[in-house]
């Protein structure tokens, strides 16, 4: 596709170029050019986060796929997020090596754990390619087997979410335990290197924070593109009347399980993308509540908008980041508050607000010409 | 010791079940005695011809004569010499009388800690010998079992004594029980073998450890013709044991099942009335349970800061409506708040009960803090017995109970009353029903307050099986979710159905996979079965049911 077809069409703008070269060039330079101490320093520690929620953004977008678009409602993200994070936290895991606390080859949760070997699944992950390939492929496989099964039995609205927030659930409780061998309560951590580069190395998180924003820019134009194909447009049927879908002759399942599966390979890209940023992975961020959590991302940013959901992503994980900061017990009230607003008075969240100040701006623009023209005419 | 062995062999020829009164072989073994051992025996005779009066009995000949062998002993157990001292304590307790234990406690009060360690079996078992004559049935059933395992061969006629006068026929089993295991221990093959049958028609479940040893020890090449028959009859108990442990096994997952099964019935009730009238899923019902369960909580302090304690157990009953009120304030604020504005649209529903759960759980965490438990009131703490190894909880048979009331209760409502003829008809067509001049609004916000009251008292009966904290409501919420979708909508068999079926498939599971892996396959099951009833068990018939 072109850059004259692209422009061309509704979705990919002026905008998405200015924020992506924001994104890529500005945020980097601002890290490395200006001297520590002045106020236009970006520091390596804000830049990292940055990118740990550039990757919230990736998965905000295959929710927003999800729901916003087709009107499923996902409440186990988070589980798709967790099976990519772990597919690349096991890589970093066996690339420790010995430097690991105990001195063994075996992570050092196995050497607690009085393993003696390692678990035959987690041979595949020394080879990188098989981790990052599983970090998408793993989550992929899994929401077809589970999407298949759900959607084909017409399983839908506040079922499909049950249901999905019971898979949560269950994926919560067995990641929890020892005997899944993937370190239990805590999860994988301690990581030292990808590819040979130290993540202790600011220049490393530059790199990851780099590779973040493209597979980011990369995952938005798949979605526009999916939204904006004849298939994105079953998709939007299907959430404004799945029954006259199915009367023009579409099956909406294939196209719904399509939708999943391709939310699920950008949650678990997030995943991947998470783990080595933020060096650790463990079953608290994978349960219940951060599956919900994710959804109110794309619920603040603005659903049925790709750019609202990144910057849902963004914004919520921000202000929880800033908040906690500073009064940790009241995060809680926070979050519970903005579920209830936003479903309330703000059902398009902050795309919805900036459009409706647009055209605010423009309805009462359009009324001074009115007044000018009518005045003209007295 | 000899003593002991001749009564042991006595009373084990007159058969099992202890038939016979104890007193007649005691005053047989008098004659070739020491001097020493019938003063014992002339105590011992006394309290028990006295019956559970004896510690008044026994104060008479004891306390007078300052050179009595009880004072001796008395005043050799804080002796230098082990041996004195030993020997002391062996006799004080084949003396066995409780009264001592105060002057024993003077006496370790001011020993050093030698003495005090070696006092301390002694006043253990005088203490347990003392609680068989309680009034409670737990504490002598609790004695009976201490004083079993302690394994010392001088307190089987105290048991015996006791079991003489004992009403309750399980507190008669524990001593049994515990006699046998002592005499299991025994040095001589044929009354361990018999103790080893006894056992076995007991079914004592706490026996199998020793009598596996037993059974190993005659599996020896150099093992004796003696403990092989011993072994022998241990094999028998073990194996009569084992069946009986399946069959008690059974009963009790049942049981459990069941108890489980009504506990989510009261929580999937309200959850389900609600999303079958409005079609709304109510994330904070969990919640409103654990408001419920803190209005129980609050009604609990009250009465002890207020009422004497006579009537302290009153506050539970009394908590009943308080916490249904409660809960039900809670929710007709929510509905009238947050709720209405949502009719049609039941995800953003979900999502805005899910904040408010979130805020409620918060303010909880904050005013209460993290740990507050209720105290079961006199009546629902213990249990009952009804075989051996099948305890039932009574705080589980009232969670059962209770769920069938709220069923009865919510039968009556919904089809006996007006307003229940009113849910039916907006739950069935609401333009219809506004046309016919029901006002729906009010019938929604009724029927609400209505779901989250019942959340109330299904917060109040589960401060009867775990504490009270924020996070109560989110224990079981999600398998009351599975149970309302696994049981379809607007209908009460259904609930009661899935409610039955995921509870009893979920304790049924439990044992084979462990409880993580339990719920995953009931997460994998239900899933299938909406495979094959897409809407759930007793879905609503019709072109429109979509």
């Amino acid at each position: 596709m072109s850059d004259g077809t692209t422009n061309s069409n509704r979705g990919i703008g002026l905008g998405f170029w200015v924020v992506g070269g924001i994104l890529l060039v500005a945020m980097p330079l601002l890290n490395i050019l200006p001297p520590e101490d002045s106020w236009l320093h970006l520091s390596d520690f804000s830049l990292n986060r940055f990118g740990k929620f550039l990757a919230y953004g990736i998965l905000a977008l295959g929710l927003d796929l999800i729901w916003g678009y087709t009107g499923i409602l996902s409440l186990g993200q988070g589980v798709f997020f967790g099976l990519g994070a772990y597919c690349m936290g096991m890589h970093m895991m066996l690339t420790i090596g010995k430097e690991s606390v105990y001195g063994s080859d075996l992570p050092d949760f196995m050497v607690w754990n009085q393993f003696k070997e390692l678990p035959l699944f987690w041979y595949p992950f020394y080879s990188f390619p098989v981790a990052i390939i599983g970090a998408v492929l793993v989550p992929m496989l899994f929401a077809l087997v589970f999407g298949f099964f759900a959607f084909r039995s017409r399983i839908k609205g506040v079922y499909f979410a049950i249901i999905t927030q019971a898979l949560a659930l269950a994926a919560w409780l067995v990641f929890n335990r020892n005997d899944t061998k993937l370190g239990g309560t805590n999860g994988l951590t301690d990581f030292k290197q990808v590819l040979g580069y130290r993540l202790s190395e600011p220049r490393t998180q530059l790199g990851l924070y780099i590779l973040t924003v493209l597979c980011l820019g990369g995952a938005y134009l798949l979605c526009s593109w999916i939204i904006r194909s004849r298939a994105g447009r079953v998709l939007i049927a299907v959430r404004d009347s799945e029954k006259r879908v199915v009367f023009s002759g579409y099956t909406p399942a294939t196209y719904k399980l399509f939708v999943f599966v391709v939310a699920a390979a950008l949650a678990g890209l997030a995943g991947m993308l998470y783990a080595p940023q933020v060096g650790i992975i463990t079953p608290a961020q994978i349960g219940v509540l951060p599956s919900l959590e994710m959804v109110i991302w794309v619920a603040v940013g603005g659903r049925g908008s790709l750019a609202g959901a990144v910057l849902g992503a963004l914004s919520v994980n921000y202000g929880r980041s800033v908040l906690t900061n500073y009064f940790p017990g009241l995060w809680p009230f926070i979050l519970g508050g903005l579920f209830v607003l936003v479903v309330l008075l703000f059902p398009d969240g902050l795309v919805g607000m900036i459009r409706k100040g647009k055209s605010l701006l423009s309805q009462r623009k359009t009324g001074e010409e009115k007044a000018a023209v009518l005045e003209g005419k007295r | 010791m000899l003593n002991k062995f001749v009564q042991q062999g006595r009373s084990e020829r007159r058969g099992d079940a202890y038939s016979g009164r104890y007193v007649e072989p005691l005053s047989k073994a008098r004659t070739p005695l020491a001097s020493l051992f019938s003063i014992l025996l002339v105590v011992v005779g006394m309290f028990l011809f006295s019956g559970p009066s004896w510690t008044i009995a026994a104060d008479g000949p004891v306390a007078t004569p300052p050179t009595s062998p009880l004072e001796q002993a008395l005043t050799q157990v804080t002796s230098e010499d082990e041996s004195v001292r030993e020997a002391a304590i062996r006799l004080l307790i084949e003396q066995g009388d409780a009264s001592l234990i105060p002057r024993l406690e003077d006496i370790r009060a001011n020993a050093d800690r030698s003495i005090r360690m070696a006092l301390k079996p002694l006043m253990d078992l005088l203490k347990n010998r003392a609680k068989l004559t309680s009034h409670s049935t737990d504490d002598r059933r609790a004695a009976a079992t201490d004083l079993g395992s302690s394994g010392n061969p001088s307190v089987i006629p105290w048991l015996e004594a006791a079991w003489a006068n004992e009403p309750n026929k399980w507190v008669r089993y524990t001593m049994e029980e515990s006699v046998a295991l002592i005499r299991l221990t025994s040095d001589d093959p044929s009354i361990k073998a018999a103790a080893a049958k006894k056992l076995g028609e007991l079914g004592s479940q706490n026996a199998v450890p020793l009598m596996k040893q037993l059974v190993e020890a005659g599996a020896g090449t150099e093992a004796t013709e003696s403990q092989k028959t011993v072994a022998k009859a241990a094999v028998a108990a073990i194996d009569r044991i084992e069946t009986w442990a399946v069959w008690s096994n059974v009963i009790e997952t049942f049981f459990r099942g069941a108890s489980l099964s009504s506990v989510l019935l009261i929580m999937s009730l309200g959850l389900a009335i609600v999303f079958g009238l409005m079609g709304v899923i109510n994330m904070a019902h969990g919640e409103l349970m654990m408001v419920g369960a803190y209005a129980t909580f609050v009604t609990q302090q009250c009465f002890a800061a207020w009422f004497s304690s006579d009537v302290f157990d009153w506050y539970f009953p009394a908590a009943f409506p308080v916490s249904f009120l409660v809960a039900a304030v809670f929710g007709w604020v929510l509905e009238a708040t947050v709720i209405r504005f949502l009719y049609g649209r039941p995800l953003e529903t979900m999502l805005a009960t899910w904040g408010v759960s979130l805020v409620l759980m918060q303010a909880a965490r904050v005013y209460f803090g993290d740990l507050t438990a209720v105290i079961a009131p006199g009546p629902l703490r213990g249990g009952a017995q009804v075989m051996i190894g099948v305890y039932l909880p009574y705080n589980r048979i009232f969670i059962i109970a209770l769920s069938i009331v709220c069923v009865l209760g919510i039968y009556f409502t919904l089809f006996k009353s007006n307003l229940g003829l009113r849910v039916r008809a907006v739950t069935q067509n609401r333009n219809m029903s506004a046309c016919l001049g029901i006002p729906t609004r009010k019938v929604d916000s009724y029927t609400f307050a209505f779901g989250s009251g019942l959340a109330g008292i299904a917060g109040w009966a589960l401060t009867m099986v775990g504490n009270v904290d924020p996070g109560l409501g989110q224990n079981y919420i999600v398998d009351a979710f599975m149970v309302v979708v696994t049981g379809g909508v607007g209908k009460l068999a259904g609930t009661i159905v899935a409610s039955l079926g995921i509870g009893g498939l979920n304790k049924l599971i439990e044992p084979y996979s462990g409880a993580v892996y339990g719920k995953v396959v009931i997460l994998v099951l239900v899933i299938l079965f909406l495979q094959w009833r897409p809407s759930g068990l007793f879905a609503m018939k019709g072109r429109d049911a979509d």
